[in-house]
């Protein structure tokens, strides 16, 4: 049996009086597309700063690749890629440069980072415009190189913070292919999102409500236990018990 | 070290593809130096003069000429109106009434003594002494004429000749002294601002998170993004002596490598402190408000425009802190009085103490992780 990848019990954070993330836990087996759902606010990225070592956790426990998240932040540093929701690459740096430039922080060799690139490069399509400024890519473009560059080390898990946010539907299919295709390669690959069509294609999603988790498990196995169609359905219904208020109310609340 | 080359790297291609800040590091500073070695002067020249002549005698009108000799005073009336004058002072036109008395050429010859009013307008204080004190030289000079002259026609001896040397700097030409210091200013101003607002930018643009979750250490991390700048500040301090010399002639009295190994401590401390303020804020703008305030009490402090020893007690004493206050000190001694190693020993010894210090807190300021 492999540890998991990601072992979390009780992760709290709070910011004030207010508490972001509340007692959770959870686990992420090796090798799996684990979704962390939820709508604006619930806690989502508080918990995954935590995890790569952006932020300091208020209590709880959480292990990622195995090693602590207080005492070993750099260890976990090593094992990790990590892909933000800002697009956080250098604009002024040319993708081979970009790609050069991560290559070489993480400790790969000159022929290593030469080898990846090329390969990174072909596989994305980008091959063309290794060598413009990456500010004049397109958006969608700029997000497939973020991936890859978060992956140049071949770290044991990826961290993506909302990588398909704001890029149109077919490159967010290509998008989807590339974690496919890292997660066949063993890489554990852990994404927040606010598509609710993408949750079905995580092996195991998370759905967290004001900082807890609200339900876990398969996307099939989900909508068994709740009863519902869809991930979508469940998402409301989790995220929103008000919705129970009729209709006709809403315009007052609102005003 | 490898880490920290890739990422120095990455470091010299934003500033080579940034054209704004290279004009701010390469253009603005040699403009700065041109225009401020001119303006930045303690010398009066030409400041226009009111005399009112009462007297209207050969003594007095030598007197006159006197002053118009000088070259420091340029005479624009000698209508013998006290209303007039008192208007002109007040409107700004002369900086300074000299009054002569309608008795004073009897007076002298009488009791050997006579008043001369001089009325400065001391709005600005220190030009006003200045103006005061080269009318005081001027009519002193010409009271001992006339004793001498007095005295030779009694025989008198016994007379002290007092000739003044002005060593270092015999001409005293004040952009001598101005330049060097100058070429501090503009080396600590570009340096402390670009590397203040480094960091700061990174944080803006996102970048410096997805630096946070690679494995890269504080202090590598600080150096990739001093090195850069230290070399851009020497190339800064390379071009400015250039242009000191070429244009304004500046003496290089001592050695330039001992000012350029000063310069590369002195930078480290420059260029700390901007990263200090550049972890301690989250935007750009605030970046440049606290370099501009600091900055600004360090210059003004440091002994550059106004001398340390006419500042007050305390004041004094805070600027040993000052890093800018011995490198100005240092630069002077070095390019116009040759000074060596020896002799910059102490000044120096504060900056290397303060390069250990800043270095230290910039890289204990800067965390990867939010608390």
């Amino acid at each position: 049996m492999i540890e998991s990848a990601i072992d979390v019990k009780d992760l709290t954070r709070t910011f004030g009086s207010f508490t972001a993330v509340d007692h959770i836990s959870f686990e992420v087996h090796s090798g799996e597309v684990f979704g962390f759902l939820g709508a604006n606010g619930a806690g989502k990225t508080t918990a995954m700063r935590m995890l790569i070592g952006l932020l300091t956790p208020s209590g709880g426990t959480a292990r990622v690749a195995g090693h602590d998240v207080y005492t070993e932040s750099e260890a976990v540093k090593r094992s990790i890629g990590y892909m933000s929701q800002r697009f956080s690459l250098y604009e002024d740096l040319t993708p081979r440069e970009n790609i050069r430039l991560y290559g070489g922080i993480y400790g790969l060799t000159m022929p290593q980072i030469r080898e990846r690139t090329g390969r990174m490069l072909t596989r994305l399509g980008l091959a063309r415009v290794a060598d413009e400024q990456v500010r004049s890519l397109p958006l969608g473009w700029r997000q497939k190189l973020a991936f890859s560059v978060a992956l140049v080390h071949e770290p044991r898990i990826v961290f993506l913070d909302e990588p398909t946010s704001g890029v149109d539907p077919i490159t967010r299919r290509q998008f989807w292919e590339l974690i496919y295709e890292a997660a066949s390669g063993g890489t554990t690959v852990l994404v927040t999102t606010h598509y609710m069509d993408e949750a079905e294609y995580c092996d195991r999603i998370c759905i967290m409500v004001a900082g807890r988790i609200g339900a876990i498990g398969a996307p099939a196995d989900l909508k068994k236990q709740f009863g519902v169609d869809s991930i979508d359905e469940l998402f409301v219904r989790l995220a929103r018990p008000e919705t129970a208020v009729p209709e006709s109310a809403l315009p007052e609340r609102l005003s | 070290m490898r880490r920290l080359l890739f990422l120095a790297q990455a470091e010299v291609l934003h500033i080579l593809r940034d054209r704004v800040l290279l004009a701010q590091v390469l253009i603005v500073p040699i403009i700065q130096l041109l225009i401020l070695s001119n303006a930045a002067t303690f010398e009066i020249r030409n400041t226009p003069i009111w005399i009112v002549d009462f007297d209207r005698t050969s003594v007095s009108r030598g007197l006159v000429n006197h002053l118009a000799a000088s070259g420091h005073f340029q005479i624009v009336d000698t209508t013998p109106s006290l209303d007039r004058a008192n208007e002109a002072l007040l409107a700004g036109t002369v900086t300074m009434v000299v009054v002569i008395p309608h008795d004073f050429e009897v007076s002298l010859t009488k009791t050997r003594a006579a008043p001369v009013e001089l009325s400065v307008n001391a709005e600005k204080g220190s030009a006003a002494g200045i103006v005061q004190s080269y009318a005081s030289r001027v009519l002193s000079e010409y009271a001992s004429e006339l004793a001498l002259a007095r005295r030779s026609s009694k025989s008198e001896g016994g007379r002290i000749d007092v000739r003044v040397r002005g060593r270092y700097n015999p001409t005293l030409n004040y952009k001598h002294y101005m330049v060097p210091g100058i070429l501090v200013a503009l080396v600590t101003m570009i340096g402390t601002l670009l590397s203040a607002q480094n960091i700061a930018r990174e944080k803006e643009l996102g970048t410096l998170e997805q630096l946070n979750v690679t494995p890269i250490t504080r202090g590598q991390f600080i150096a990739a993004k001093l090195l850069p700048f230290w070399v851009l500040g020497l190339l800064e301090l390379s071009l400015g002596l250039i242009v000191g010399k070429l244009v304004f002639g500046i003496p290089m009295r001592g050695s330039v490598p001992l000012l350029f190994g000063v310069a590369s401590v002195y930078l480290a401390v420059a260029l700390g402190i901007g990263l200090w303020i550049s972890a301690l804020v989250e935007t750009q703008q605030q970046a440049m408000f606290v370099t501009f305030f600091i900055v600004n009490i360090y210059l003004l402090m440091s002994g550059l425009f106004t001398p340390i020893d006419s500042m007050a007690p305390w004041v004094r004493v805070a600027s040993q802190i000052n890093p800018v206050r011995h490198f100005v000190t240092i630069s002077r001694a070095i390019l116009v009085k040759g000074a060596g190693p020896a002799e910059i020993a102490r000044p120096f010894s504060v900056l290397a103490v303060s390069a250990v210090v800043v270095l230290t807190i910039a890289v204990r300021q800067y965390r990867k992780r939010a608390v």
